[in-house]
């Protein structure tokens, strides 16, 4: 290595450097790009051996796009999906967020311990507690209804929440509700119109996450709901849009592509204030 | 009421009805997930009989829990491996800015945003044993037989070998972040230091920078073994366990014999299995999370 | 023992912005302890950076013994850096640290031993050699990153402001270490402060800097009574020097130089104020209204005015040793001098040293 000059070294390294990322980026990417390939592929050009496959051979087309909206329950799906996001955001929202400023301000260590519990519960998988959950959901007479997962999910998204907000609240001096308190608020209503407004983008970066926590769970909704009306998005498109046991890639794959696209954009938009609250709540 | 008093009961008040729905949701399942696997009871059974380690020991005595059990591991552990050793790289290649790192950084998140399900139904058509676009490419340079090519989620080596390598796609950007930020938060002058004293590039990688991020690469590993062995969406998407059983893991063996066999006990029993590991993965977590904060 | 030297050495980070380090050139003398001073931002730390070779050069030549270095990495200088944290490795032993270095050269296990040892009792901390970064004390550390940097006996030490995080108490004794330490190995030094009173302390020879220039190279004593321009004139000294506007000119003169008019007269005059020589000579005698005193214990600082239509009632201040008992009322006024041989004459628009100019008489009152 001594024996390469500075300036061939650092060719070497950025070419080195540009290996390793085309190499990473095309391996992450490619079913992504196939997808959409796929989508837009005339069925003849699609299952035709002879073709270039990672070209159009034939003009793209719609149809399977068509099919995919007109003849399937997708879009149903994809208010199902929306509605139950929608219900249990707030459910988590109303119940996480006093809860996470509650342990960072009001409990001192032990509530600092609790918190660290909290975060722990998320790692007990939902393989484990599926097969009680749905022996309770069924006694609960919500089987087969997107009430089972939206009263299901906050059981995960909770815990995620209340952690990332505690690393958000942690970063706020106490000084400010101090100050707001000796003006005349109370503890809560410094909480409401103190601290709430401060940590809006915090809240924000919760309610994508716990979203897209909703929209990628695929366990509790196979176990719980099984007709094709209630379905979700994550398991309507791989365990409802074959028919029997012909699988229609065009419009299965148009619809994985639609059902990944936008949350990677958002999770790709809030994804640095991610890290900022979870680096800060774990490394102190 | 003083305002001391008032603050007292505020608190509680604040985060006791997160901790009593988590509870309840987490607590109770998890107490009856025990009660079950001592039990006998099945889907449509009234009332509930003791049965004591009855489960246990003919899950045990099953060759199809045996054989899930093991693939539990190889699954985990390989997955794992190549996860570790291609996030580091990737992060390492992913530290300083460049142009398009932006987008780049988006492009690598994609297996991890998407619902692991549509990823996972993806892979299938990539992998699919007529239409594969890997089958292509491989027959067009010769290196598979037009006739018989591999059949990926049909072979019991080759469909272990890609539900590893789906989940590893599927891991791989969630520890890259995590390392990545662990990176960042290394102080600069200590590689510095190394490259003063004479440590070229990989003596400062390995000797100096690695070591000194085992920390926060515990905490990504730990959670990727975790979500790795309690994971049965893979499975029961591209090969649903097969080619007989061959692909089966504790999970999805879990789910067949729990919920679509009716059988709750005895899912019950198989998916306990998972809890001695958990209970030593939090360990871990708790005291690596304890050294990650003295630096 | 080696000499650096910089020709026209310059740093642009951002183009279009000023330079952090602008056309340097400097030479240190073997084994000398040579400082860069200055205040933050002034290109001292970019400057010493570019030497170790952390930072690339915009243009201009580093030689270390002769040697154009320019393209060399760190590591092929074999120069060895104290930083400002200490950067020791957290998850080495001590001995893990100094014997760092030894094993990137590829040396031997025994001979690394031997030379680990070596280093360690050079500095006095054989005993810490099992123990873990982050339960040593700050000095104890400071020792430590010495000795990893002087156990592959280099050529050239660079040192990055490494009392700064020590506190006040502490780095007095550690200061008298480094000194010592210095003198032992008379290894070519070159070490960044902003603290003037440790750059007079320690330095052979001090780089004035400022906006990435360097204003002055010189001894403590070069640099205290010669400086340069005005801004090493005030930069060096607490209190700082006092400048007065008179004309074209700026006229200076040091707080310990401005004194009451009798300690002149011959009488029993305290040895801290006046050196030998000075009763005599003309003086230019200033009236100064005191505003406020504060007493330090060994000396006392007045603040006040100058009462000469010349100067504009220009803020002043004057030092003294507390052993004159003298008592000075606030408000009022008395009648001070400056010995002429200390009066230094700065250009008014450049602010560099110029020559000596007459100065109008005072009006007679």
């Amino acid at each position: 290595m001594a024996a390469l000059s500075k300036s061939s070294r650092r060719i070497l390294g950025g070419i080195v450097h540009w290996i390793v990322l085309v190499v990473f980026a095309v391996v992450l990417a490619f079913p992504f790009y196939w997808m959409f390939i796929t989508s837009f592929k005339r069925t003849s050009d699609l299952y035709n051996l002879k073709n270039n496959p990672f070209i159009f051979n034939e003009r793209p087309t719609l149809e399977h796009l068509k099919l995919l909206f007109n003849e399937t329950l997708f879009l149903r799906w994809l208010g199902n999906t929306a509605f139950a996001g929608l219900c249990v955001v707030t459910i988590t929202l109303l119940l996480a967020v006093p809860a996470a400023y509650a342990l960072t301000r009001l409990t001192g260590r032990w509530g600092q311990r609790v918190g660290i519990g909290i975060f722990l519960t998320y790692l007990v998988p939902p393989t484990l507690l599926f097969i009680p959950l749905s022996r309770i959901v069924a006694t609960l007479g919500l089987q087969d209804s997107l009430w089972s997962i939206i009263l299901v999910y906050p059981s995960f998204t909770i815990p995620f929440s209340t952690w990332l907000l505690m690393g958000f609240f942690k970063s706020i001096p106490r000084e400010l509700e101090d100050a707001a308190m000796v003006d005349g608020l109370s503890r809560f209503q410094a909480f409401l119109k103190l601290v709430i407004p401060i940590s809006l983008s915090g809240i924000l970066t919760v309610v994508i996450f716990t979203f897209t926590l909703v929209t990628q769970e695929f366990v509790y909704a196979l176990t719980f709901i099984s007709s094709a009306a209630h379905e979700t998005v994550g398991l309507g498109v791989p365990v409802f849009l074959v028919r029997g046991d012909v699988y229609y890639w065009g419009s299965l794959m148009a619809a994985c592509l639609i059902a990944s696209l936008p949350i990677a954009v958002l999770y790709n938009l809030f994804l640095d204030r991610f890290i900022a609250g979870f680096t800060v709540g774990s490394v102190k | 009421m003083s305002a001391l008093g008032r603050q007292r009961w505020l608190g509680p008040a604040m985060f006791l009805p997160a901790i009593l729905y988590v509870a309840a949701l987490i607590g109770v399942p998890f107490a009856l997930a025990f009660l079950y696997s001592v039990g006998d009871v099945k889907v449509a059974s009234v009332g509930y009989h003791f049965v004591g380690l009855e489960n246990f020991r003919s899950v045990l005595q099953s060759p199809a829990f045996r054989t899930a059990l093991r693939n539990s591991f190889v699954f985990t552990v390989s997955s794992q491996v190549l996860v570790l050793i291609g996030a580091t790289i990737l992060a390492l290649a992913l530290k300083d800015a460049f142009r398009g790192r932006g987008f780049i950084r988006f492009l690598i998140l994609l297996p991890w945003v998407a619902p692991v399900s549509i990823g996972s139904i993806g892979w299938k058509w990539i992998l699919d044993s007529l239409y594969s676009v890997i089958n292509w490419v491989l027959i067009r340079f010769h290196l598979a037989n037009e006739f018989s090519p591999p059949m990926w989620l049909g072979e019991p080596k080759l469909a272990m070998l890609s539900v590893v390598l789906v989940h590893t796609w599927h891991m791989l950007p969630f520890a890259t972040v995590i390392i990545l930020a662990g990176w960042t938060a290394l102080p600069k002058d200590i590689p510095e230091a190394a490259a003063v004293d004479g440590a070229g590039f990989f003596r400062r990688l390995f000797q100096i920078e690695i070591p000194m991020m085992r920390p926060i690469m515990n905490v990504a590993v730990l959670f990727g073994v975790i979500f790795t062995f309690t994971d049965m969406t893979v499975v029961y998407i591209l090969t649903r366990g097969g080619p007989y059983d061959t692909t089966q893991v504790l999970p999805a063996l879990a789910f067949f014999t729990g919920v679509l066999g009716s059988d709750l006990a005895e899912g019950a029993a198989i998916s306990i299995f998972v809890v001695p590991l958990l209970v030593v993965v939090a360990w871990l977590m708790l005291r690596t999370a304890h050294r990650a904060e003295v630096t | 023992m080696a000499i650096v030297e910089t020709r026209g050495l310059t740093k642009n980070f951002k183009a279009g912005q000023a330079a952090a380090v602008k056309d340097v050139n400097l030479e240190s003398r073997e084994g000398e302890f040579l400082v860069l001073l200055g205040p933050s931002g002034s290109g001292k730390t970019t400057l010493l950076r570019m030497i170790a070779g952390l930072e690339e050069p915009t243009s201009g030549e580093i030689r270390i013994g002769g040697v154009v270095v320019n393209d060399m990495t760190p590591r092929e200088r074999r120069i060895a850096m104290v930083f400002q944290s200490y950067a020791l490795y957290p998850h080495l032993t001590v001995l893990g640290n100094i014997v760092f270095p030894l094993k990137a050269r590829g040396i031997g296990r025994s001979e690394r031993e031997k030379k680990a040892d070596w280093a360690a009792n050079l500095l006095g901390i054989r005993h810490l050699l099992d123990r873990k970064p982050r339960e040593l004390s700050g000095g104890e550390r400071q020792r430590v990153a010495l000795a990893r940097a002087i156990v592959r006996e280099p050529s050239l030490f660079l040192l990055d402001e490494p009392l700064s995080n020590l506190d006040a108490k502490l780095r007095a004794s550690a200061r008298e270490e480094l000194e010592q330490f210095q003198r032992r190995v008379a290894t070519t030094t070159i070490y960044v402060t902003h603290d003037q009173v440790e750059a007079m302390a320690m330095g052979d020879r001090i780089a004035v800097m400022n906006f990435g220039e360097v204003r002055q190279i010189g001894t403590p004593a070069e640099v205290y009574d010669d400086p340069a321009d005005t801004f090493v004139a005030t930069f060096l000294g607490s209190p700082p020097m006092n400048l007065v506007e008179h004309g074209d000119v700026v006229i200076g003169f040091r707080p310990e130089h401005f004194f009451p008019v009798t300690h002149l007269a011959g009488r029993a005059a305290v040895p801290e104020d006046l050196r030998a020589g000075e009763t005599e000579g003309p003086y230019v005698p200033l009236h100064f209204r005191i505003s406020h005193e504060e007493y330090l214990g060994a000396e006392r600082i007045l603040y006040g005015d100058l009462q000469d239509s010349r100067f504009e009632a220009k803020k002043v201040i004057s030092r003294m040793s507390s052993t004159h008992g003298a008592r000075f009322e606030t408000g009022s006024v008395h009648a001070f001098a400056v010995p002429e041989q200390h009066l230094k004459f700065f250009d008014r628009a450049k602010g560099t040293r110029t020559a000596r100019v007459p100065l109008v008489p005072a009006e007679s009152p």
